[in-house]
């Protein structure tokens, strides 16, 4: 098939396409140029931001009305928080190993290992802990609403739920939003947790370091406004998890291959989101309590 | 299925009386730049089965979902029952939804659920007891004759089964207004026939108003040829030449309504398009 740059004579057309059988030209692009596309991008994107926005307030809304789907809650707290809490395990303690084994070697320099465990508590607490749980926690369940109900709305088992008088957002969103907000709060103390004693496992066995010093500095170390900032993160990460992957999911089109696309769309935005939120809080935290 | 009276009067938008269930006045609707209906109305009165035909992509499936409020039109109002769904909020729309059954092109079952739960989910989301659901779940899977099929899961069963218990799920409630959206799509005919039966069962011993979506046009000439023997439980065939009075057709074409009327007129139109459209 010959391709034909601007041969179209009144300019509408960017590709005239030659048809092999009978050769007569046919307009693959409606654009006089490939940049014309920019308004429709830019229109689409708004349109998702406002979808975003719509699904999120009435999610945020429907949680103070009837009815309540509390068992699905518990079931999704179920498959959201005691399903995620092997992989938190694992990335906590040894992310917390790591540090330790990283922040020994850099204050040997100054002769400081002793605030190794400083280090780790600190960075656990207010940073590590929350956002790499929230991103584990984003790959693991933020794609798996996104599949779930993108199958569903591919299947039109979203709009049989409509027709058969179920307020989709009310059953399917609410619940999810409110049980990864909870899970993923209660995830990060775990991680924080194990990480620090990721740490401790380090400065006292591969480090030789004394346990009681380890967790004295731990502890001396923390303050109210560190702790706060560990706890709000996740409240917020679990916000954007759950409303991601939900609004991905419920706006899926185009068969198999678009749950695929939901999906790793709902991953990417999630991380993504949670990191450049992160920042904004962090900020925020560090402007109101001065560390 | 003992009672043909919808199960309504709890709703707060119950059937008005004497208001037919279905009206769409003047309604359009576009998708981007692609216009999918155009100017559409029509009525369906009480008791009444309107056939809807039409070539793919000529926006059947929208118009039924606009029935049903599941989408929202351009233009044009539409009323169910005497509501204006076209001015109500989604919440309302649940509610109305209460007296209408709508049956999806592939069943839409959910798949994580079994058929007990499938078929009783609007007397579950009622809070209906569990006896009474299972009472009601095994009468309605009865009347599609698999009610041997409650713990099973939609995947464990076959096309034909599934559009069966899609339909055991729509009448579960008794609405007084049935939408079903090709539901005899991509079935050996056999099976489709089963499925045909089911609606004329539904439309002869119950009079349940509906609208129904088919490509296939046997099975729009079978329902209007034939009516359901109670008695003998099997469709007969109307004497020559007669068509069911209640039974009427419509069809679209590139959005816009080509066609309204009663079998008779359907079968003797010198339109072209209906010509070759029935060819």
């Amino acid at each position: 098939m010959m391709v034909h740059r601007r041969v179209d004579p009144t300019n509408q057309c960017f590709f005239l396409i030659l048809s092999p059988r009978d050769g007569i030209p046919v307009c693959r692009y409606n654009s006089p140029m490939p940049f014309a596309t920019l308004d429709s991008i830019a229109r689409k994107s708004v349109r998702s931001v406002q979808d975003y926005a719509i699904l999120s307030g009435r999610a945020i809304f429907n949680l103070f009305r009837q009815p309540r789907y509390v068992d699905d809650i518990f079931s999704q707290a179920d498959i959201i928080g005691v399903g995620s809490i092997p992989i938190v395990i694992l990335t906590g303690f040894f992310t917390g190993a790591v540090l330790a084994v990283q922040s020994a070697s850099s204050l040997a320099t100054f002769g400081a290992t002793a605030l190794t465990g400083t280090l780790v508590s600190l960075s656990m607490i207010k940073e590590l802990g929350p956002v790499l749980t929230s991103l584990m926690i984003s790959g693991r369940n933020a794609s798996g609403m996104a599949s779930e109900l993108g199958s569903m709305m591919v299947t039109e088992q979203i709009d049989a739920m409509r027709a058969l008088g179920t307020d989709p957002i009310k059953k399917l969103v609410v619940p999810r939003m409110v049980a990864t907000v909870v899970m993923n709060f209660f995830l990060t103390i775990i991680s924080d947790f194990v990480g620090i004693l990721g740490g401790a496992w380090v400065a006292v066995f591969l480090l030789g370091q004394s346990g009681s010093q380890y967790f004295h500095t731990t502890y001396q170390s923390l303050v109210y406004a560190d702790v706060v900032q560990g706890l709000v993160k996740p409240v917020f990460f679990g916000f954007i998890i759950a409303s991601v992957g939900c609004y991905f999911g419920m706006s899926t089109r185009g068969g198999t291959q678009g749950v695929g696309r939901s999906t790793t769309q709902a991953v990417v935005f999630a991380s993504v989101l949670i990191i450049v939120i992160d920042f904004i809080i962090t900020r925020f935290m560090i402007g109101i309590f001065g560390r | 299925m003992p009672a043909a009276a919808p199960e309504t009067a709890a709703s707060r938008y119950p059937p008005k009386p004497g208001e037919p269930p279905v009206v769409f006045d003047d309604v359009s609707i576009r998708f981007d730049r692609n216009e999918v209906l155009r100017n559409v109305s029509f009525k369906v009165n009480a008791g009444e089965t309107r056939l809807l035909l039409g070539p793919a992509g000529s926006g059947k499936s929208v118009l039924m979902k606009l029935a049903n409020g599941l989408i929202r039109p351009d233009s044009g109002r539409i009323f169910i029952f005497g509501y204006e769904i076209t001015a109500m909020s989604e919440d309302e729309l649940f509610e109305l939804r209460a007296s209408v059954g709508m049956v999806f092109q592939e069943g839409a079952l959910f798949d994580s659920m079994n058929i007990r739960d499938n078929v009783g989910y609007q007397l579950m989301e009622r809070h209906i007891s569990d006896d009474e659901v299972d009472r009601r779940v095994e009468e309605s899977l009865k009347f599609v004759e698999l009610d041997k099929t409650m713990e099973k899961f939609p995947s464990e069963l076959s096309g034909g089964m599934r559009r069966r218990v899609a339909i055991a799920r729509a009448i579960i409630a008794k609405p007084s207004l049935l939408l079903y959206d090709s539901p005899t799509g991509g079935l050996d005919p056999i099976t489709s026939t089963n499925i045909i039966a089911l609606v004329m069962k539904q439309r002869d011993v119950y009079h349940t108003s509906s609208i129904l979506i088919t490509h296939r046009l046997q099975d729009a000439f079978m329902l209007a040829t034939h009516y359901f023997d109670r008695d003998k439980n099997m469709m007969v065939t109307l004497p020559s030449g007669e068509a069911d009075r209640d039974t009427s057709f419509m069809l679209l074409h590139e959005g816009r309504l080509v066609f309204d009327g009663t079998t008779h007129e359907l079968v003797h139109s010198d339109d072209p398009f209906l010509k070759e459209y029935l060819a």
